[in-house]
């Protein structure tokens, strides 16, 4: 058995006692800030998700979810109007980010070389940083200039919506696919299979648990987006199952509405407008959770 | 249905880094042909190039010819993936596809070329390319499991029986050993020696006994000094260039004096 010789440990005087005291003390100063600061933050949230849970249940009730808001004044009526409108918008704008999102990652990834590869990462970064006000003018003009001044529709709403998430789904689809070992693109080569179907086949898979999730993730930010649909999709208190045409109302938008147009039974606007942010928090809830459940569906299996 | 490999006047390079310079030689068909050589003296490299992998890396080019079986795989006109269907490869770290089954691993080249394959077929496609890695009994009862269950020798085994499930001409192993133990090792070696029954190998090693136990012929490179190309030294029977090489190198080389 080895002997260890503590040559220093004589050394091990009051001073380093002193220092080893003054360190304890720093760690446990430094425990208690990051612990209350934590807490700090966790109350608005809490005090948050408690408002919206209390106040919201008062109208969480069948009529709330099988009704829309036509002909209603004062009491009564439901948001089924906006739970459409929002699947539908949310729908039309995954179909129409998803596919340029993806594809643009994989140009960037397994493609793109030089000047042209360089630029659209930099376009990209500044889509990211688009005030979602700004893509909201932006359908409108783009629908405007081929409708007709003023044309209102989901589809413009959808539109709004995709500038604001393609950056999204290309920023993480990008890192799933960089994060796929070349290993397995030069197995693939090393097979004679050709690129293209190489991606198809073994870097699409191995990446899309982070991408769907990363999609999931995505859809949870644009779905509460508020300011462009005002603009493009409007308001109505009518079921609309057409994307094509006519004003569409987003559950966000509904929140606007009952809480700026109060009638005279102000109670009563208050209610479906806490409702509504209840179902819109749950949503957004269910939405991060399920992303994990699918990202671990998706994920390659290792027993 | 193995093939002889004639390598001419080749240069390799990586950007305007020269790799290899100017090899030329012939590899025999159904013969296992080492390439052994200190780190950097572009062995790898070389292997690369016979299959036309070498190009997959962005600035990479080569110059000079490679005919398997007499035909120039670097013509003009020629589709690399048509040379890599025939020339297969197995790499240094073993590389299942981690989305796959052990049994769609293996059929994976054959359904990736979209070749159309019954469900019959396809059983008898896995059973013999496993059996001839030397896996089959390991894994008959878990066919349906992820490849990535497997251990590392396995899984290098895999990755074997997945390169000969398209039924190449050529098989070329970078280094297929180097991330195994020695009983993994062991049963890589044994396999090989069935192999050169029906194909053309070429390994790269470090393993210099491994040269010696597994390769009939041997060819040893080196380089210069850094950012200098690697070139060939001397190609000769295994035997001859570990018991009486006619270069001083190769002699300092083999008996460990260097490298």
């Amino acid at each position: 058995m080895a002997v260890i010789v503590l040559d220093r440990a004589p050394t091990l005087t009051l001073t380093t006692r002193t220092v080893r005291r003054g360190r304890r003390a720093a760690n446990t100063a430094a425990t208690w800030v990051i612990g209350v600061l934590f807490i700090l933050a966790l109350v608005p949230l809490a005090s948050l998700a408690w408002t919206a849970f209390s106040r919201g249940l008062a109208r969480f009730d069948t009529d709330f979810l099988t009704n829309s808001m036509r002909g209603v004044v004062g009491a009564g009526g439901g948001a089924l109007h906006a739970v459409l409108g929002t699947g539908l918008i949310t729908g039309a704008t995954i179909a129409l980010s998803v596919p340029v999102g993806i594809a643009a990652a994989i140009y960037l990834v397994e493609y793109g070389r030089g000047a042209f590869a360089r630029t659209v990462t930099f376009l990209v970064d500044v889509m990211t940083g688009i005030p979602s006000i700004v893509a909201g003018l932006f359908a409108y003009t783009v629908f405007s200039l081929v409708l007709g001044p003023g044309a209102r529709s989901g589809l413009a709403g959808a539109l709004a919506l995709s500038l604001l998430m393609i950056p999204n789904v290309v920023r993480t689809s990008e890192e799933m696919l960089r994060l796929v070992p070349d290993d397995l693109r030069e197995a693939a080569y090393a097979l004679g299979t050709p690129k293209y179907r190489t991606i198809g086949k073994i870097v699409l898979p191995t990446a899309m648990s982070g991408i769907v999730s990363g999609v999931m993730i995505g859809v949870a930010r644009i779905v509460g987006e508020t300011a462009p649909l005002l603009l493009v999709a409007g308001y109505s208190d009518a079921m609309n199952y057409n994307l094509f045409s006519e004003r569409m109302t987003t559950l966000p938008v509904f929140i606007y509405q009952q809480w700026k147009f109060k009638g005279t039974d102000v109670a009563a606007y208050d209610d479906r407008a806490w409702t509504a942010a209840l179902m819109l928090i749950a949503f957004v809830l269910v939405l991060n959770l399920s992303s994990r459940l699918v990202a671990r569906v998706f994920a390659p299996k290792t027993r | 249905m193995s093939t002889a490999i004639d390598i001419t006047s080749l240069n390799a390079y990586y950007g305007s880094f020269q790799a290899v310079a100017d090899v030329s030689l012939t590899i025999a068909p159904r013969s296992i042909t080492a390439f052994i050589g200190p780190s950097g003296c572009g062995k790898s490299t070389l292997l690369r190039t016979l299959n036309r992998m070498h190009e997959v890396i962005p600035g990479a080019r080569v110059t000079g010819s490679v005919s398997v079986d007499g035909e120039d795989v670097y013509a003009t006109g020629v589709d690399p993936v048509l040379v890599r269907q025939r020339v297969g490869m197995v790499f240094q770290r073993p590389n299942p596809f981690p989305t796959m089954s052990i049994r769609d691993n293996v059929l994976a080249g054959v359904r990736l070329q979209r070749r159309r394959l019954s469900r019959h077929d396809g059983d008898d496609v896995v059973e013999r390319s496993l059996r001839a890695a030397g896996l089959w009994d390991e894994v008959r009862d878990r066919l349906g499991k992820p490849g990535s269950s497997l251990s590392g020798g396995q899984q290098q085994r895999l990755c074997i029986a997945r390169a000969i499930a398209i039924e190449p001409d050529v098989l070329l192993m970078d280094e297929p050993c180097s991330a195994l133990d020695p009983i993994s090792t062991l049963a890589i070696e044994d396999l090989m020696a069935g192999l050169r029954a029906s194909y053309t190998v070429v390994i790269v090693t470090h393993n210099m006994a491994q040269a010696a136990r597994i390769s009939d012929k041997t060819a040893f490179f080196t380089i210069d000094g850094a950012r200098k190309p690697g070139r060939l030294v001397e190609y000769d029977d295994t035997t001859t260039v570990f018991t009486s090489p006619s270069q001083q190198a190769t002699a300092d080389y083999v008996a460990g004096r260097f490298g």
